[in-house]
């Protein structure tokens, strides 16, 4: 489609021409009426000055007949140019005045009319055009006084021609402001377009054009990039998952199905039993594994979200204490509640347990003090005025700073991490949790040992 | 609930359109002494759960012609009121949720082992027998007092916290009978999902000690793969 024809289906566009089409039409309308409001004005004045003018002639009749008024209209014809005289006789012809004979229209009777006459300039002969009243006398004679409105055309010829300028300069005006401006806005649609066509085409990296100008195209600009940002991140999620899928739940199967075939080629019944007994076992991990996997994506597509009710976290974590405190004790450490009030957030109950119980189950193993058989473990509840903090701290090695932001992501497991059972989706399903409940996971140094900190925002922040 | 030992057959309906996973939980049915029926599509299940001859009723949750749900919700409509268990691939807690608010009385995730099958089936059909207000559970020389709170083994008190208290209560309800650890998660702590360490280990064998050491019985026995058991006898 030609660049032009595509400006004109542009919605810019119409709207220009709707707003152009309004505005052409005021100018218009408030042009025609000064035009026919002064027109009116100055018809007005001259039948105005008309009728008092055949007022005093009638008076000049009163006193000195038809004498008198004939003098008064050689007078005034020879004094006033801008006016036009007749008296005729009952004849028609003529007794006085500037005039050469009654114009066809005054023939009969008395009334207003219009007409053309020659008049003599400094230019030589025009036509020019006359309003008068006229009138039949007693004796037959016939009076008739007007004036020139030559001048009054001339001004509303040139009203009329400054109205159709000024509306057509607005149209053109109107008409060009309309194409450069859905130029314009064509142009930045279309590289608006353009990008998400290529984003279509699979190259999710591409980024919508944000002109700077901060106006309502930048704002769609700016959040279609953020959408496109999020689908980024989910996407690269998704491929590393596949990709940690593969390699994770690929090497567990395989160890399984290496036992069962050593298995199978001996005879020997208890060979038989554990190596079924271990494969129960690494069944049961593997369908953790797959468990955790599957709730990790279910709380960052935010499914859950509607599950959210008010939950006080103080009973939360004295259940969860009162669960995991005599599996520390039993191995020699300690698991300390430190909550002393209260504080409510908008929360699933068992989701929000859970991820509490992995940082938990986390601290328990991987936060054993040097020279120490059992963990320290604190949890405790403390709160800012937005947020509540739950924090599970112990005096284990802790993380190097350099880790922190990477143990997060599923799958990854530390070195020392390795040789202790787990699927390395603990912290990763805490975290999915926790942006779930619009809260975020911190890991801080501990010093020695390590602090996770899960942050939700609370109820009803303090004032 | 005194004499809970021995478990009585029962007659259980399976319905479940994988042939396979149907045939083996029959068989696996029958070798714990039980008699299974087995219905492979919903409306079959539907006709068969009601003549109300049933103990307990399997119900998958995916089924041909009509799903799991719908039939549950069905058979409450008509009055039937037969102890479901929905058994299903969708394991969150807000599908069971939904599984129970249908009418299921249990929900079981697949896959899952047949030990915590048997328990939680054998546990439905002793829950719909049970008397419902009881004030006092015993179990051999073990007596709890539901009202006072009190605990007492051969007339010695023991100390037990609120807890323990729960626990104890859960097991000696369902005496002679394997609970598992899911059960006990589920039914004692109220937890719907798997904390992957073996913290109900512990406060078991903290239980045992309260209420075994010094006595020659010990009751509180494990079941190795499947769970816990008080002894009945």
């Amino acid at each position: 489609m030609p660049v032009s024809l595509k400006l004109l289906k542009t919605s810019t566009f119409r709207l220009a021409a709707l707003y152009l089409a309004v505005f052409a039409f005021s100018v218009g309308a408030i042009l025609s009426y000064v035009y026919w409001n002064t027109a009116l004005l100055i018809e007005r004045q001259i039948e105005s000055a008309v009728r008092t003018e055949i007022g005093v002639l009638g008076e000049q009749v009163a006193q000195g007949g038809m004498q008198g008024l004939t003098d008064a209209l050689r007078r005034r014809s020879s004094q006033n140019p801008g006016s036009v005289y007749l008296l005729t006789n009952f004849l028609g012809r003529r007794l006085a005045g500037n005039l050469d004979a009654l114009p066809q229209s005054a023939i009969k009777g008395q009334g207003w009319i219009e007409f053309s006459y020659t008049v003599e300039t400094s230019e030589g002969l025009e036509h020019h055009r006359a309003r008068a009243y006229h009138l039949s006398l007693p004796n037959g004679a016939v009076l008739l006084v007007g004036r020139d409105i030559e001048e009054r055309r001339r001004f509303a010829a040139l009203i009329r021609r400054t109205l159709y300028f000024a509306v057509g300069f607005t149209i053109l005006l109107g008409l060009l402001g309309g194409v450069l401006m859905s130029r314009n806005f064509l142009h930045r649609i279309e590289s608006i377009t353009a990008a998400s066509r290529t984003i279509m085409a699979g190259d999710l990296s591409k980024r919508v054009p944000v002109s700077g100008t901060g106006d309502e195209l930048d704002q769609l600009s700016i959040n279609l990039n953020q959408m496109l940002d999020q689908i980024e991140r989910l996407m690269a999620g998704m491929r590393e998952i596949s990709t940690n899928v593969a390699h994770d739940l690929r090497t567990p199967l395989t160890r399984l199905r290496s036992r069962v075939e050593a298995a199978l080629r001996t005879g020997d019944a208890g060979v038989h039993k554990s190596a079924l007994e271990q494969t129960i076992e690494d069944a049961d991990s593997l369908l953790a594994t797959f468990n955790a996997l599957l709730s990790i994506a279910r709380s960052e597509a935010g499914q859950a979200r509607e599950g959210l009710h008010p939950v006080d976290l103080k009973e939360v974590l004295t259940d969860l204490a009162e669960l995991f405190a005599p599996l520390a004790e039993e191995s020699g450490g300690a698991l300390k509640l430190e909550a002393d009030r209260s504080l409510e957030v908008r929360a699933d109950r068992q989701l929000l347990a859970q991820a509490i119980s992995n940082l938990i189950d986390n601290a328990l193993k991987y936060g054993v003090p040097g020279g120490r058989n059992g963990p320290e473990i604190t949890l405790s509840l403390t709160s800012t005025p937005r947020d509540a903090v739950i924090a599970v701290a112990d005096r284990g090695p802790g993380i190097a700073e350099e880790d922190r932001g990477r143990v997060t992501e599923r799958f990854v497991r530390l070195d020392r991490a390795r040789t202790l059972p787990g699927s390395g989706l603990g912290l990763s399903l805490a975290q999915a949790i926790a942006r779930l409940h619009n809260g975020r996971l911190f890991l801080k140094d501990n010093a020695p040992g390590l602090i996770v900190e899960l942050v939700l925002p609370r109820l009803e922040p303090a004032r | 609930m005194t004499n809970s030992d021995q478990t009585k057959p029962m007659r259980i309906l399976i319905v479940e359109d994988d042939r396979d996973a149907a045939s083996w939980l029959v068989k696996g049915l029958t070798e714990a002494g039980h008699v299974a029926d087995l219905a492979v599509d919903g409306e079959d299940g539907l006709n068969m759960a009601r003549e109300k001859v049933h103990d307990v009723l399997i119900v998958d949750r995916m089924l041909p012609k009509l799903d799991g749900l719908a039939l549950v919700r069905k058979l409450r409509e008509e009055g039937v009121h037969t102890s479901v268990l929905i058994l299903s691939a969708l394991g969150d807690v807000d599908e069971k949720v939904k599984g129970l608010r249908a009418g299921g009385d249990d929900y079981l995730a697949k896959p899952y082992s047949f030990a915590e099958l048997l328990a939680r089936v054998e546990g439905l059909a002793r829950r719909s027998a049970a008397e419902p207000q009881q004030t006092r559970l015993s179990v051999m020389d073990l007596e709890m007092n539901l009202l006072a709170r009190t605990v007492t083994r051969a007339g010695k008190p023991i100390l037990l916290q609120p807890r323990e208290f729960k626990l104890l209560e859960y097991l000696m309800r369902n005496a002679g009978h394997v609970v598992t650890r899911t059960m006990l998660l589920e039914n004692v702590w109220d937890y719907h999902f798997d904390p992957q360490t073996n913290v109900i280990d512990v406060h078991i064998s903290r239980l045992r000690t309260k209420i075994d050491k010094g006595f020659p019985e010990p009751m509180l026995q494990t079941v190795r793969g499947a769970g816990y058991m008080i002894r009945a006898r």
